[in-house]
């Protein structure tokens, strides 16, 4: 029981309106409840999958030299996954605290734009958009713009956003007390799985000539910058990759 | 870190909530749309070649951590779930290490 995917091709596109979501209001009973429980359920699958690597989240903070409070902090009031490794990254790189909350930000940008869209989906006010706002990220916003119709959707979006919220500040707080008992980080290839989460984090993001080629310009700002300037900051050089690639003329003038 | 680590945790927070009260029209500017998919990757590859393959001088120094890179990338070739990935990295690394 595969469900409909009138927009499942704009997934984490920035194109979805709300003109494309339909209601359900036609849609038979039976049919309706069992669209809805299969939301809920893909919500609550994803929330599992996602928590559960709050555990390697909550170990490489406690690695990069932040204390078990400062690693849930960030995961019960940043809580965005991408943007708490850059965050440990910078700082475990001995780069200035000022630099990781630069890169942790440019990494959130991308929420901004998923909750323009969820904005007009969910239709919230006062706390309850607060709530919404604070849920707002990847997964959840995939979810929900994975569903037929608006009423599934936002049945997605907070089964989503509520599991992931839980299971991954329940792994955070165990990553970050079994790291704090492992000791010296190198020795268990922390560093290595730092790495290899900025890997996970970016490999579906290369789908294209663009995304490649600024990946590859990102790396050569990185590795040409590095020696001369201090930690954290090639990071936030390599942003000027996505500007280039991005604003090209070519592409500006094309159709 | 305790004012970066709430700073971060103030910025994040406006930027998701930006969304559900800034006009549409602010956040739609077609260079924005073209720019921001690419912001990510931009980031993700710096942060990535930063913790692989940099020394803490900043300069290239292939080591432990590129074997586990290798593995990942086999691992993440093989669709494995996001854990596999970082705890094979891990293994790999400290594998390596020892020998």
């Amino acid at each position: 029981m595969a469900p409909a995917r009138p927009f499942a091709k704009c997934a984490f596109g920035l194109r979805c309106r709300r003109s494309q979501v339909t209601t359900s209001d036609t849609a038979e009973p039976d049919e309706q409840r069992l669209t809805q429980s299969f939301a809920l359920r893909q919500g609550l699958a994803v929330g599992i999958a996602t928590g559960l690597y709050g555990i390697s989240c909550g170990a490489l903070a406690v690695a990069a030299g932040l204390s078990t409070w400062q690693a849930m902090a960030t995961s019960l009031l940043l809580f965005s996954g991408g943007s708490q490794f850059a965050f440990f990254g910078v700082i475990g790189a001995g780069g200035a605290p000022i630099a990781a909350v630069a890169t942790s930000t440019l990494l959130g940008v991308r929420n901004a734009f998923y909750s323009l869209q969820m904005a007009s989906l969910l239709n919230v006010q006062g706390v309850t958009r607060v709530l919404a706002a604070h849920l707002t990220i990847d997964e959840s916003t995939a979810v929900a713009v994975g569903q037929s119709d608006q009423r599934q959707a936002r049945i997605g979006f907070w089964a989503t956003g509520i599991s992931v919220f839980i299971f991954w500040n329940l792994m955070t707080l165990l990553g970050a007390l079994l790291g704090d008992a492992m000791g010296d980080p190198r020795a268990y290839g922390l560093d290595a799985a730092a790495a290899a989460a900025f890997l996970a984090l970016l490999w579906p993001r290369l789908n294209g000539g663009d995304p490649l080629a600024t990946a590859a310009l990102a790396v050569l700002l990185t590795v040409v910058s590095a020696p001369f300037v201090p930690a954290g900051i090639p990071v936030l050089i390599a942003v000027a990759a996505a500007l280039l690639v991005g604003l090209r003329p070519s592409k500006v003038c094309a159709p | 870190m305790w004012i970066a680590v709430l700073g971060a945790c103030a910025l994040s927070f406006l930027l998701k909530f930006s969304g559900y009260v800034v006009p549409e029209r602010y956040l739609q500017r077609p260079w924005m749309q073209r720019v921001i998919p690419l912001l990510p990757v931009a980031l993700l590859s710096s942060l990535l070649v930063t913790q692989a393959a940099l020394s803490s001088g900043g300069t290239l120094q292939i080591d432990a951590r590129a074997a586990g890179i290798g593995v990942a990338v086999m691992a993440l070739w093989l669709r494995a779930p996001f854990l596999v990935v970082i705890v094979a990295a891990a293994i790999t690394a400290a594998v390596v290490r020892m020998l």
